[in-house]
């Protein structure tokens, strides 16, 4: 995937990604009021095939799924953060939005910078500054769920349920 | 090697010998919350998909608590769509507007037991581990993924202990606590973690103040958050339940990832300013800044012993002019045993509007929005941008003793000075 890179700072939580009176509104309604209160500009530009980079902790507060989706709906590729909320990070893999753990991003990406993201390689490439970053991907037992599609597209092809051997894709980094 | 509480209850539950972190398992459900906000979400989409079923509507929980009662046309449609898609499910324990709180609710009604795996469509659902359950926030999917398979899939999550020590102070509470700890250890010291809170301190506190620090776990970035299961909290699950439970507790030679030990002695009353949970100060440092609002409620704030804690500062006393005070009660039945034994006739005597048991004051879906250039002093668990109502307004936390002087006062002030 290539796509533009739009950088934001630590601690972005769900709030911010998806403002409450949003929620329960049609996505293209939503996704028109992404990154609001932090961001207002941001919504508008982002493209198809775009990645937010973000610091530490991103997605941070409420269960909102809405907001992965909303992402997902807006055609970002990936989201590439320092580090994620739990939740946040287990409802992009349930909606099928790759979460790429990448623990100094911004320190190497600007905004409007231009990368190349593979999301199972342990690397992405700055295209504008000729960097290369280390990064960590999903771990190969979440890795099945997010590329086919999310949890529930997954199901469907795995009607025994999601089957994970004990210690398969154990995964110890922060 | 010793195994800690979220080792034990996800090998337990995903039917293993033995866990530890890193590992991903699947565990079975105890029980699955869903709120208002989530509902229509979870149950259409299993409605869109010809689902007729659910793997077992007796462990399902349905609360609506978060737009309650409704204030628009929109929602009480909504709300309508889902009270009949429940009924069409078989979901027997659903508690609709004006119950209270999810997470006080589940408790309350004997949902939630030691050792039990609980999951909430709301990133709150970590208090139950003042239970001994390891309770935890999931989305939308994951939900709908549990109702059809009774599973849901986890880290395991390795583990950090907070052990307080020292004397509270008078009139400085478990929500002073949680706030020391994020301002002395960040907002990610949890994050993919559990925690196990221990020491005299947590032992000492009651059930309601313990679930104070098991409820802000997930301000902390906890997966679980644990109080130790005492004899207390025994009492309190089997009074409520017929189902048989066993406690959980860790080994005594666990190695912890980290252990912070966090002296309380001496903690004055901590507010956090706008706009993060973090940005922490004794309440010295921002006495005299103006409100125009006083907030008490929530599932962090809104318990029996926290009602109380504020109707104690109010006796007497009355809210300032030009400031309004909502006190919201987590339940009904805390309404309902406040209204007995006198508490509400304090806060109201003292100019307090007393709402019904709803989430929405504290994130801005009705009853208390705070509007722009507004400043709103609360006992709720998150002070984000915006979170009230305008993106142009302030929120600070803090008790709800802190939020009491405060309301008298007209601006922040001390509690200890009431």
């Amino acid at each position: 995937m290539r796509g533009r890179a739009f950088v934001l700072g630590d601690d972005v939580n769900t709030g911010y990604i998806t403002p409450a009176q949003y929620v329960g509104r049609p996505m293209d309604e939503i996704t028109d009021h992404l990154f609001e209160p932090i961001r207002p500009d941001l919504a508008a530009s982002i493209d198809r095939g775009d990645f937010v980079v973000a610091g530490s902790n991103f997605g941070a507060g409420s269960s909102r799924e809405t907001a992965p989706a909303a992402l997902h709906h807006a055609g970002v590729g990936a989201v590439i953060a320092e580090s994620f909320a739990r939740i946040f990070y287990r409802n992009c893999i349930a909606v099928g939005l790759h979460p790429i753990r990448c623990p100094a991003v911004t320190d190497a990406v600007a905004d409007g910078d231009v990368l190349d993201v593979q999301p199972e390689r342990r690397r992405i490439e700055n295209r504008t500054s000729g960097e290369t970053i280390d990064c960590q991907p999903l771990p190969s037992a979440l890795r099945e769920i997010c590329a086919a599609g999310g949890l529930l597209a997954y199901y469907e092809d795995h009607p025994e349920g999601i089957v994970l051997e004990n210690g398969t894709g154990s995964d110890r980094t922060k | 090697m010793g195994q800690t509480v979220a080792e034990k209850v996800l090998a337990n539950r995903s039917g293993s010998s033995g866990v530890s972190a890193g590992e991903y398992v699947v565990c079975g459900v105890d029980v699955a919350m869903v709120q208002d906000v989530h509902a229509p979400a979870v149950f259409n989409r299993l409605d869109e998909r010809g689902i007729s079923e659910l793997w077992d509507p007796s462990k399902v929980v349905v609360v609506f608590d978060h737009v309650a009662p409704s204030h628009g046309v929109d929602d009480a449609d909504t709300k309508a769509r889902v009270r009949r898609l429940l009924e069409s499910y078989g979901v027997e324990h659903f508690y609709d507007v004006g119950t209270g709180i999810s997470h006080l609710v589940l408790p309350e009604r004997g949902h939630v037991r030691p050792g039990e795996v609980v999951i909430g469509t709301d990133s709150h659902t970590v208090s139950h581990g003042v239970f001994g359950a390891a309770g935890t926030g999931v989305g939308d999917t994951d939900m709908v993924y549990a109702l059809l398979t009774g599973e849901v899939w986890f880290r395991v999550p390795e583990t950090i202990r907070i052990h307080l020590t020292g004397d509270l102070p008078p009139h400085v509470s478990s929500k002073d606590v949680v706030l020391s700890l994020a301002a002395n250890y960040g907002l990610d010291v949890a994050r993919y973690r559990a925690i196990e809170f221990t020491g005299p301190v947590v032992e000492d506190l009651s059930i309601d103040d313990r679930m104070t620090l098991t409820n802000m776990s997930i301000e902390l970035g906890a997966k679980f958050g644990f109080t130790p299961v005492d004899e207390r909290v025994e009492e309190y699950v089997r009074c409520r339940t017929d189902e048989p439970f066993a406690a959980v507790e860790a080994d005594p030679d666990v190695d912890y990832e980290t252990v912070i030990e966090h002296d309380v002695t001496g903690l004055e009353p901590q507010v956090a300013r706008p706009h993060d949970v973090d940005n922490v100060v004794p309440v010295s440092a921002v006495e005299g800044v103006d409100v125009d609002q006083v907030f008490v409620g929530t599932c962090t704030n809104g318990s029996y012993d926290d009602l109380a804690a504020v109707a104690a500062l109010l006796s007497g006393n009355e809210v300032a002019p030009d400031t309004r005070m909502i006190v919201t009660p987590a339940t009904r039945a805390i309404y309902q045993r406040a209204t007995r034994d006198g508490l509400i006739e304090t806060l109201t005597q003292a100019g307090a509007t007393v709402t019904n048991a709803t989430c929405g004051p504290c994130l801005g879906l009705g009853m208390g929005i705070i509007g722009e250039g507004e400043t709103c002093f609360a006992a709720q668990n998150r002070n984000y941008r915006g979170r009230m109502g305008s993106d142009e307004s302030e929120i600070y936390l803090g008790s709800p003793e802190t939020a009491a002087a405060t309301a008298i006062s007209g601006h922040i002030a001390d509690p200890r000075e009431v």
